[in-house]
């Protein structure tokens, strides 16, 4: 039986292999939420599992909630997937990768970031600014690499259920089996599931969507030190349905009528990913790595009348060797990758489908002098069937002046092409128009989107009165030379896609201070300022939906781990949001006209949990506790199918106050 | 558009082929026996104390030429090494980390450079 099993999986890793860097397979041991390094030559910050546990944080999208770096945006009325920004630019801008593969990209950029549960993830690392080219040239404002928890070094059994007032039910179930000192596996499996209907703004639509969600992981882990072989294998099945619209709504008498307004969207997606690993003997500064990744994505789904099916067929592979010159203070890192995209596009029927691919070589020069400075420079050139040939180059470093202090720059190029429907389809739920204004491009007839990054960023840890705390700032710019403009300044009836024409520029400023007030009682705080601004057909406005002013406080307090191994921990998380710019309604009748600016509001969550031993424990909290809701969420919801109809305008909570518990349960 | 392709292909085959022939040098080193090895492997006792020691003695020993890799740790005072012994000896390792202050078994540094180092970093002399 158990030749049986490794003969399928020898077959199936000459289907799809792969790979990453092998030193960080080494476990960290967690002592913070938030890591950060005054060694690294990239802002790289690594969140904990232990960070995760402090918020509802059910998924990925969610589980940025307490962080500083990354901004997460109230889901939009209709879907209720939260989406997040980073330097105030949304998702598509950020190369979003799973163990290093990228993965929010394509026609999962929507809802991608909700198919990774909370409880899968080891650790997540968010790098602020251009990035590695190792994995691709996407990433413009930073990358978020998520690592999930690795078969090796699980315990045998874990379990999460989770409840919440807005009847949402969640249940996690790990399973791990160590078969022998090489071989590890782990199934993974999450189910989840909003059943009744909420309407708290009784506008008569549902405030979150009903939904189910199965998703299931099946991870092989081959670990052999003395042949310096190492090698993962992923397979993963996801189901996702999600119905919203109006609360009598029923999607078998309803569904393409205009007897209520309603909408369905349903995805299935299978992953399967491989990587193997070389470290080469008696020279353990080299390595070999060799990763695949093949995925097929397909939503199906309707928003009233408007139809939008997208399918992806996606391949992915990335050859990586690592090595030094001389010696180990000038490293390198080079290799090819190749992916391929197919598309399956249909936007109310009128077929958008296309192929891309695209193969490319990378070089990543690092050198570092083991004591103050470092720098990572990176260069990659492409071919991409739709982009072009084209060159992306990178540059990190960092210097510590003095000590416990840390400086960084960073610069660097991306490039990319938008899947503007599938990163744009909240808008689909609403009676906008979409019109393309360009006709030579290659994507959509749009261009592709290219920017520059620069950043600064300077922190420094110190002693404040006996308390160990630190204080930074960074600041970034992208400047784009074209972007794919998302217009929806020019009329509420219209949403536009044209080629840049003018200026377009992000400048982010973050400002933080954290202390340890006394053992085991953390403050984090951050003020973020957003100037993001593009030229659009009717002027230059900032953007849409986004605050230019942002202050995050978190604190959080744990008691001393009794004999018994009980624990209480405590955390509260404080948002605040200035004013955000609106999308223009001033053409619509008095009734459905927003003000050009939203109000500006704040947002408390609170989670107490209850260590009962080291292998039990219940938590529970509350989001959105001062009750903040957004007046006027779904725009003419007196008139779903008249003309100034969109649900899309959301810039703050729908829902109100949610409580919710939970419980951990383990077998070490 | 071809001409750019063939560049982007050319660039690729380059790339590939670095990568190979840097491979061949290396491993052509391991098969033939007579040659000396180009990733010869030593940990060695270096006497030293706290971090400052560490960047001291790794310096010295990167300043070799044909060193590849140094690591010391503070905990049990030993260096790990992989060198090129084409390109060096352990000796030479060893006087560079004696030159900077820091005894080793068969080089000890002389007590006009002991003297010289910072407080923390005077280890006890054997």
């Amino acid at each position: 039986m158990k030749k049986i099993k490794i003969a399928i999986m020898l077959l199936f890793s000459i289907v799809t292999f792969s790979q990453e860097k092998l030193e960080e397979v080494k476990v960290e041991k967690t002592k913070k939420g938030i890591q950060k390094s005054l060694k690294k030559t990239t802002n790289t910050q690594v969140v904990t599992s232990k960070e995760l546990l402090k918020a509802a944080c059910c998924n990925l999208a969610e589980s940025f909630e307490t962080n500083p770096s990354i901004d997460v945006n109230f889901s939009d009325a209709l879907t209720g997937t939260k989406q997040i920004r980073m330097l105030g630019l949304t998702s598509p801008y950020l190369m979003i990768t799973e163990e290093n593969i990228p993965s929010v990209r394509g026609a999962s950029q929507a809802y991608g970031l909700s198919f990774t549960p909370g409880t899968w993830i080891e650790s997540i690392q968010i790098t602020k600014g251009a990035g590695s080219v190792v994995n691709g040239y996407e990433s413009i404002t930073g990358q978020i690499n998520t690592e999930l928890l690795k078969p090796m070094n699980d315990i045998p059994f874990f379990l999460n259920a989770y409840g919440s007032n807005d009847s949402r039910y969640e249940l996690n179930t790990h399973f791990n089996r160590k078969i022998s000192d090489k071989w590890a596996t782990s199934l993974l499996i999450h189910g989840n599931t909003r059943v009744s209907k909420n309407d708290m703004n009784h506008d008569h639509f549902l405030d979150n969507p009903l939904g189910k969600q199965f998703n299931i992981n099946n991870r092989w882990q081959y670990s052999n030190p003395e042949s310096g072989w190492v090698s993962f294998f992923n397979v993963r099945l996801m189901k996702d349905e999600k119905q919203t619209g109006e609360v009598d709504f029923n999607p078998n008498r309803d569904k393409f009528t205009t007897n209520y307004w309603g909408s369905e969207i349903n995805t299935d997606r299978l992953d399967l990913a491989s990587k193997v690993g070389y470290v080469f003997k008696n020279r353990p500064f080299q390595s070999i790595g060799f990763q695949n990744a093949f995925s097929n994505h397909n939503q199906q789904s309707y928003f009233g009348l408007n139809q939008y099916d997208i399918k992806q067929q996606s391949y992915y592979s990335n050859l990586i060797f690592n090595s030094i010159i001389n010696n180990t203070m000038n490293k390198f890192t080079t290799g090819l990758n190749f992916t391929y995209d197919k598309y399956d596009e249909f936007v109310n029927l009128v077929d958008v489908s296309r192929i891309d691919n695209s193969v490319g070589a990378f070089f990543e020069y690092t050198y570092d002098d083991n004591d103050k400075f470092s720098y990572i420079l990176g260069a990659r050139l492409d071919y991409h069937n739709r982009l072009g040939a084209f060159f992306t180059p990178r540059l990190h470093m960092r210097y510590n002046p003095w000590d416990k202090a840390v400086m960084r720059f960073s610069a660097g190029r991306g490039k990319r092409a938008a899947n503007i429907y599938a990163e744009n389809q909240q808008l689909f739920g609403s009676s906008r128009n979409f019109s393309v204004l360009d006709t030579n491009g290659k994507i959509y007839d749009l261009d592709p989107e290219i920017a520059w990054n620069y950043g600064v960023s300077f922190s420094q840890n110190f002693m404040f009165f006996g308390k160990s705390a630190d204080i930074g700032f960074d600041f970034y710019r992208t400047d784009f030379q074209n972007q794919a403009i998302v217009d929806v300044m020019q009329s509420p009836q219209e949403v536009l896609f044209y080629n840049l024409r003018g200026k377009s520029y992000a400048n982010s400023l973050q400002l933080e201070f954290n202390i340890e007030i006394v053992k085991h009682f953390n403050l984090r705080t951050a003020y973020k300022y957003y100037d993001i601004a593009t030229d659009y057909l009717s002027g230059s406005f900032q953007r849409p939906l986004q605050a230019k002013h942002r202050f995050l406080g978190n604190i959080e307090y744990a008691t001393h781990i009794s004999d018994e191994g009980q624990q209480w921990r405590l955390d509260a998380t404080v948002n605040w949001l200035g004013q955000q710019q609106l999308p223009t309604t001033a053409s619509n009748p008095a009734i459905d006209r927003l003000p050009e600016f939203s109000s500006s509001f704040a947002t408390l969550n609170m989670q107490v949990t209850l260590q009962q031993s080291s292998t039990f424990e219940m938590y529970f909290g509350g989001e959105n506790i001062g009750n903040y809701r957004q007046d006027n969420p779904i725009l003419g919801a007196h008139n779903p199918f008249g003309a100034t109809f969109d649900s899309s305008i959301v810039y703050g909570p729908v829902f109100g106050q949610m409580y919710y518990a939970g419980l951990r349960f383990k077998i070490k | 558009m071809d001409t750019m392709k063939n560049v982007v292909l050319g660039m690729l085959l380059l790339f590939v082929t670095f990568s190979i022939q840097a491979q061949e040098t290396l491993d052509g080193a391991e098969l033939s026996e007579v040659k000396k090895n180009k990733n010869a492997k030593y940990d060695i006792e270096v006497n030293g104390n706290c971090e400052q020691c560490q960047k001291r003695i790794q310096n010295a020993a990167y300043s070799v030429k044909g060193v590849k890799s140094a690591v010391w740790h503070m905990d049990d005072h030993m260096l790990h090494l992989i060198i090129n012994e084409e390109k060096c000896s352990l000796l030479d390792v060893k006087k560079a980390v004696a030159s900077v202050g820091h005894d080793t078994d068969e080089v000890t540094a002389t007590d006009e450079i002991y003297e010289k180092l910072h407080g923390c970093c005077k280890y006890d002399r054997k």
